[in-house]
């Protein structure tokens, strides 16, 4: 049997398959995660709360059920890092912002509800930008979250406490959800892999909205695999949810344990290089092109025009959404209230709470939206955005109907040190540059690592983009590239992150 | 198209219920105009001829049937509140409409 | 201004031309909410009936109630709308504490249903047509108490307390185009609106649509422009006025109120103003600093709602007659005038009256029964005729007695008394009260008799020829029996002893 700090780096199939088996329980496996929390996470942040009776109480019961010789599901046990966005019965949820600082809802998620009835037992609840407004996790109004890389840097966003606990250890499993590129922008900047579903396939009941036709929540791991079992074991129609696609969830993990891309036409998007793209990422973007024709495909060309307004689009669609969204933050019900001395209104009450709880980059998107949707701006703004739309997905319709898969840098970038964009948005916003198209569109989308830019030694992410509801192909490419280059490289990726 | 001042950016926090500082208002005038600036290329792409997409799904008629599913009990419909009296929600006064 | 100084209605209809535009909400009678599965039942404790999703917490999410669909297409479709076949449903945004989420989900530039009319008809049978611009569904809010003041107002008070059971309950807001023409009949228009739609909205069995409970309210939307003018005159918009009564009194102080202002040269404001039960007149509501912008855009959590033709056409298929047809063919078949009809109609009984022939009794009994006792007993008591403890089987039960001449009228009466006061159905009544016409040719022969006796005079006067006086005995024998004889037969029986014919 393997020491308890060996358990941590296991991988969520081996995990479940040793818990399955009697050779560890899944109380250890749970006490080893929580024992590299309390080891790691001061200097990571990774997570906002940490609910040991919680985790402690759920890994009995799987053990328990193990004992009774009931059949175990294919994550029974298996520890999971769950973003703060996501609303948990008993247990904090405060979306990264000081508004909700406190709050204990009284429901559980959908995605919540899932992974209990699938006895994934959940460690925590991770760090996020406020209201998952941001790529950086600096946005969170409880401190920002390191990458385990370099802890000067940023782990992504807004998703960042997700990809970090992934990276370093604390955790085999994560939730991200992603709005527009906050599950794949993180896992590219943290060598982990994170997968954007289809639009709908995850239910978003009880995941705290920042922008309804956009958000989407989806699976974040350390492997491809791991990741499917994730993604079959959170996804699938919920009722609750008027956006839910009612239809079977694509074999995601058959896909993944396939992994083949002989005979695949993929397309490289010619939009997604050039001016602000890092040689290092374009290096290894292109060897990645390389090891995919190595491996069968047939790797072609494909122009996207309309993607250069998708940045335009997404910054007026999204803050459009979030400025109604985060209206019922008013202090009446639930959260923060400040300045009722018994002489103000409601009124004065609600815009002096919301001055204290949001911060700035919530503020700026909301003030934003409120613009856009205004009358007399609506259309030139929200209107157009709409339009914009339009062309994206006709873009990819047209893309789709020549190549099975698209291809890209995740990100233009690798991580960037904590505090060098903090008072650009616009640069920030750049992070999500080859991401956002996905949202907007509807489509599903996977990150994973292709190496270290050798100008600083950071992970690079690629992108693979499927069409909606072919989420599988993400997976059958994904395990594919994955398989060869820890292949070629002798191990994971993440093993040459840096001890913490 | 055009910039936008500290006045409309005054005007957008109290649409959006923001008791913005005074320096705040003209940190954010300054943003707002360069973000706006940026964002405002959307319009030369989007003619007439293209419909908007509001939503990336094509469904419809998504609806559940008028089946009474079980309240949260007034106690947890509660339990966040900033205040309570009577098992209601107690608010400041409200201004306005009677 | 005070009512002193408003100008008289005949004043004001000398010179200007009303306008006006009426805006009804309909509570639907669905079992849950719009958005949820929250009951709607009334009467529960505070905040016992919300969710996540009506209480407007993190992360919930709204999914569309089909009955509430179907409702609004079934209104359109009586109301002569054309139903969308592709709607959605908005965000109407602004900040108020009784609305949990700070926007309502309603429907803006897309309604379900839209042009289309209704025709009403006045209390002198002329029938006029309202046109409808649209018909669109929304939800309800939360209701707030105002506490701390001296008069349970918003002014005043010190904080307020909010129940969310109602929030998220569906609502079908029903708009009218504006409607020109009416003159001085306006506010008497859209009353006979507001109490056809009600009528309307009941037949489709939607809901019980009852203004006193909240169930309809109306908003009257009014403007003058002087006789002849082309151009509309600025509104005011008199909010929640919730009585056809009231409806009518506050078109008709808002003509007076409008006349005077410009009469005296004054602008006309848009703005709000509340209704006053006690005095029938309009005040002022907050004026706002900047005109409200609710920033309506696609409510991105809702998918659209496309209603296919087949169903369409089956829901139509599916309405009920209605309801001014059908008071038509019922005056007809009853044979009763317009003004009894319409006697009939604010007396709340035409159901009860068709139920009751229905179970058997002619058209003028039943009628009889509805309008007078039963309908003076619920007057008595300040309920709705509906809600008294008898059922239209059991009053035809009492006219078929009556008319098998078992009961007299006087004794009919004292059966449905002993029905309302729970002592059973009416034969169970007329054992227990022993309430029978003495039928029993012997004693009643004998009452005669000794009434013939008792009253000599009497029966002299009849014998000469004075079959007038008859009366008097009967009376005699009718107290004798204690009202249980069958009176023309009495009358009969002395007319014989006494050997007169009439
Ligand atoms: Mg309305
Ligand atoms: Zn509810």
């Amino acid at each position: 049997m393997p020491g308890t700090t060996d358990l941590t780096k296991l991988t969520a199939a081996e995990t479940a398959a040793r818990i399955a088996s009697g050779e560890v329980t899944a109380v250890q496996v749970t006490e080893a995660h929580l024992d590299r929390i309390a080891a790691v996470d001061e200097k990571v942040h990774a997570f906002l709360h940490v609910d040991r009776e919680g985790a402690l109480a759920q890994a009995r019961a799987v053990d328990d059920k193990r004992a009774r010789g009931e059949k175990l599901g294919p994550l029974a046990g298996v520890p999971l890092a769950l973003k703060d966005i996501f609303t948990t019965k008993g247990v904090p949820t405060t979306v990264g912002s000081k508004i909700l600082e406190g709050w204990i809802p009284p429901y559980d998620a959908t995605l919540t509800q899932r992974l209990k009835a699938a006895d994934v037992v959940i460690l925590g609840k991770t760090n996020m930008d406020e209201f998952a407004m941001g790529s950086s996790t600096e946005n969170s109004a409880y401190g920002p979250t390191g990458n385990p890389w370099d802890l000067t840097r940023i782990p992504g966003g807004s998703g960042g406490g997700s990809s970090a606990a992934l990276a370093s250890y604390q955790a085999p499993l994560a939730i991200g959800t992603d709005t527009g590129g906050s599950i794949r922008q993180p896992a590219a900047v943290t060598g982990t892999v994170g997968v954007k579903p289809t639009y709908g396939a995850v239910s978003r009941y009880g995941m705290v909205a920042f922008s309804s036709s956009l958000d989407q929540g989806g699976p974040c791991a350390r492997t491809v695999l791991d990741a499917a079992l994730l993604h079959e074991a959170i996804a699938g129609h919920d009722p609750l949810d008027s956006t839910s696609i009612d239809a079977p969830v694509p074999s995601v993990v058959a896909a993944a344990r396939e992994g083949d891309v002989a005979g695949l036409r993929i397309g490289v998007v010619k939009e997604f290089s050039g001016e602000g793209y890092q040689a290092g990422v374009m290096q290894r973007f292109n060897e990645s092109v390389e090891l995919l024709r190595e491996l069968g495909a047939e790797v072609v060309e494909v122009s996207c025009p309309s993607f250069d307004r998708a940045l335009a689009a997404y910054y007026l669609i999204a803050p459009s959404e979030c400025s109604s969204n985060l209206a019922r933050f008013d202090a009446m019900r639930y959260g923060l209230r400040v300045g009722d001395d018994g002489t103000r209104s409601a009124e004065d009450v609600t815009a002096l709470t919301r001055e204290a709880g949001f911060g700035d980059e919530v503020k700026r998107r909301i003030m934003l939206g409120t613009y856009a949707l205004s009358s007399g701006y609506y259309d030139a703004y929200y209107g157009s955005a709409q339009k914009v739309r339009t062309l994206i997905a006709r873009d990819f319709e047209r893309a789709f109907a020549s190549v099975d898969v698209l291809i890209s840098p995740t990100t233009p970038t690798t991580a960037f040190p904590i505090g060098e964009r903090a008072d650009d948005p616009l640069a920030m916003y750049l992070a999500d540059l080859c991401t956002i198209p996905s949202n907007l569109a509807g489509n599903a989308a996977m990150s994973l690592p292709c190496g270290l830019a050798p100008e600083d030694g950071l992970p690079v992410g690629l992108q693979i983009i499927a069409p909606a509801m072919a989420d599988d192909r993400l997976y059958r490419v994904g395990a594919a590239v994955e398989a060869a280059f820890v292949d070629r490289w002798g191990h994971h990726l993440l093993e040459e992150a840096p001890a913490l | 198209m055009p910039g936008i001042t500290r006045e409309e950016v005054a005007h957008l926090a109290r649409l959006s219920r923001l008791e913005l500082k005074d320096e705040e208002l003209d940190h954010f005038a300054e943003q707002l105009d360069v973000i706006i600036g940026a964002v405002a290329r959307v319009s030369d792409v989007a003619s007439e001829d293209v419909p908007p997409t509001s939503h990336p799904l094509p469904l419809t008629n998504v609806m559940r049937p008028d089946e009474v599913r079980p309240s949260l009990t007034p106690q947890e419909a509660l339990s966040g509140a900033p205040a309570q009296e009577q098992q209601r929600f107690k608010v400041p006064q409200i201004l306005g409409e009677e | 201004m005070t009512v002193t100084e408003l100008v008289s209605y005949e004043d004001a209809l000398a010179t200007y031309e009303p306008v006006m535009g009426l805006e009804v909400h309909v509570e639907l009678g669905t079992k849950t909410k719009m958005f949820c599965g929250c009951s709607t039942a009334l009467g529960a404790e505070p905040n016992s009936q919300t969710c996540p999703t009506c209480l407007g917490m993190p992360g919930s999410l709204p999914v569309v109630n089909a009955v509430g669909v179907e409702s609004a297409v079934k209104i359109g479709l009586a109301l002569h709308c054309e139903i969308a076949e592709w709607c959605r449903f908005a965000r109407k945004n602004y900040f108020y504490p009784d609305m949990p989420k700070n926007f309502q989900t309603s429907q803006y530039d897309e309604p379900i249903a839209f042009n289309g009319y209704l025709d009403v008809q006045l209390e002198d049978g002329e029938v006029f047509r309202v046109e409808i611009e649209r018909a669109h569904m929304e939800e309800d809010t939360g209701k707030s108490t105002h506490v701390g003041g001296a008069t349970g107002r918003i002014h005043g008070a010190s904080h307020s307390l909010l129940d969310y059971n109602r929030a998220g309950i569906p609502l079908i807001e029903i708009v009218t185009k504006p409607i020109v023409g009416a003159g001085e009949r306006a506010p008497e228009v859209a009353k006979a609106y507001v109490a056809e739609l009600r009528e309307l909205i009941k037949a489709l069995g939607v809901s019980e649509a009852r203004m006193e409970m909240g169930q309809m309210r109306c908003d009257v939307n009014l403007s003058l422009r002087p006789k002849g003018a082309e151009k509309f005159g600025t509104r005011s918009e008199t909010k929640n006025v919730n009585s056809l009564r009231s409806v009518e009194r506050a078109a008709r102080f808002e003509i007076q109120r409008h006349a005077a202002v410009l009469g005296a040269g004054g602008t006309i404001l848009q703005e709000t103003r509340h209704f006053h039960e006690e005095d029938g007149s309009t005040t002022s509501g907050r004026i706002k600093e900047e005109a409200e912008d609710y920033r309506y855009f696609p409510e991105p959590d809702l998918v659209p709602v496309a209603p296919s033709r087949e169903w369409v056409e089956e829901l139509r298929a599916g309405l009920p007659e209605l309801p001014r047809v059908r008071r038509n063919r019922l005056r007809e078949e009853w044979g009763i005038s317009e003004h009894e009809m319409q006697s009939v109609l604010n007396a709340g009984v035409i159901d009860l009256i068709t139920a009751t022939i229905e179970a058997g009794a002619d058209a003028a009994s039943a009628r009889k029964w509805w309008m007078g006792e039963l309908a003076r007993r619920a007057n008595e008591e300040g309920i709705d005729p509906t809600a008294l403890p008898i059922t239209p089987a059991q009053v035809a039960r009492v006219a078929a007695l009556v008319a098998e001449g078992a009961l007299n009228d006087k004794l009919a009466r004292q059966v449905i008394e002993g029905v309302l006061a729970g002592e059973g159905d009416p034969d169970a009544v007329v054992d227990k009260r022993g309430l029978k016409v003495v039928s029993d040719e012997g004693a009643l022969g004998t009452a005669v008799d000794e009434a013939i006796a008792g009253n000599p005079a009497i029966a002299d006067k009849i014998r000469g020829g004075k079959v007038a006086a008859a009366g008097a005995l009967v009376g005699a024998v009718m107290k004798a029996t204690r009202g249980q004889a069958d009176a023309a037969r009495v009358r009969e029986l002395i007319l014989e002893r006494l050997g007169v014919t009439e």
